[in-house]
């Protein structure tokens, strides 16, 4: 069954207080080279047939992101 | 005067938000967010909580239950909609209401009594204040940030649409303070703090959340 990902991460004007927690973790373990972390969400859809572009575009800026704040990826199946 | 308020599965605070009604001198309608029945009443509360486990984004899904679109539906139509805590997210991410509910800039869960001051005293919900009045209820809330883009933010507060704003400390990282905002006729209000646990001497801070609650008595009169 063809797999659709989405990938959702806060728009840039957003602050993102999780991702940096994670830096500041990171820079405590000595991971000095990494600048900037944005956290997301990555949902992973199986759908049946040939997925259908514009209707899972709906779904992802409709229900998987809010778009007062999130910026949203679609990723169909490639092969 | 029927004021509804309804539960999603995870409201907590839906008694509370009845009793504040009853209190205020109007009757509490029990609604069940998956019906298609609002009732006839003339005014909705969204009760605080964590609906749906608050997974996905808190609100986000009861935002998408059947009587939401009943909700969203009449509150264009004018019905007073006030939103505390969960539900002012679910405002949100129903479209009623701009900007969005985040989690709190210090990753902490943050309880406490907060003092607000009323920015707007001529909405549905908030007209049995005085404009700048400050008052005291409680907080409660991991995911009460209230954030949008700038350019939003700027436009939200070029438009008035301020209601209520914390002051004396900002309890989650909430952009330029807001606590509350208000729709553009000034009939929907969402806010983070829950003047529904300020209604009696006995179990709040203070009395001072109850104007909320008396406001809307006034508001359908006139209507």
């Amino acid at each position: 069954m063809p797999r659709v990902v989405v990938d959702v991460v806060l728009k840039p004007e957003i602050s993102d207080p999780q991702g940096q927690a994670v830096l500041g973790a990171l820079g405590r373990l000595g991971h000095d080279s990494v600048r900037s972390v944005r956290q997301g969400k990555h949902f992973v859809l199986e759908v049946e047939g040939t997925p259908d572009e514009a209707e899972l575009t709906q779904i992802a800026e409709t229900l998987l992101a809010n778009p007062v704040i999130e910026d949203v990826e679609l990723h169909l199946p490639t092969d | 005067m029927r004021i509804g308020v309804i539960t999603f599965p995870g409201s907590l605070d839906d008694v509370d938000a009845a009793r504040a009604v009853r209190l205020a001198g109007a009757e509490p309608v029990a609604l069940w967010h998956d019906d298609h029945d609002l009732e006839d009443v003339d005014a909705i509360v969204l009760p605080g909580g964590f609906s749906y486990g608050d997974y996905l984004r808190a609100g986000a899904i009861a935002a998408r239950a059947p009587m939401m679109q009943d909700v969203v539906d009449r509150a264009h139509q004018g019905m007073p909609v006030l939103g505390i805590c969960n539900g002012f997210q679910v405002l949100c991410e129903a479209g009623l209401l701009p900007g969005a509910l985040t989690r709190n800039g210090h990753l902490h869960f943050r309880n406490r009594d907060q003092a607000l001051r009323i920015e707007r005293a001529d909405t549905a919900w908030t007209q049995d204040y005085e404009a700048g009045q400050r008052i005291v209820v409680p907080v409660k809330n991991g995911e009460g940030r209230y954030v949008a883009a700038p350019a939003d933010l700027d436009r939200i507060e070029g438009e008035g649409r301020v209601a209520v704003r914390y002051v004396e400390g900002n309890p989650n990282g909430s952009m330029r303070d807001i606590a509350g905002v208000t729709s553009e006729n000034g009939r929907v209000v969402g806010l983070m703090p829950h003047p529904e646990h300020a209604v009696e001497d006995l179990t709040g801070p203070s009395t001072d959340g109850l104007g909320f609650f008396t406001s809307v008595l006034k508001a359908v009169v006139s209507a």
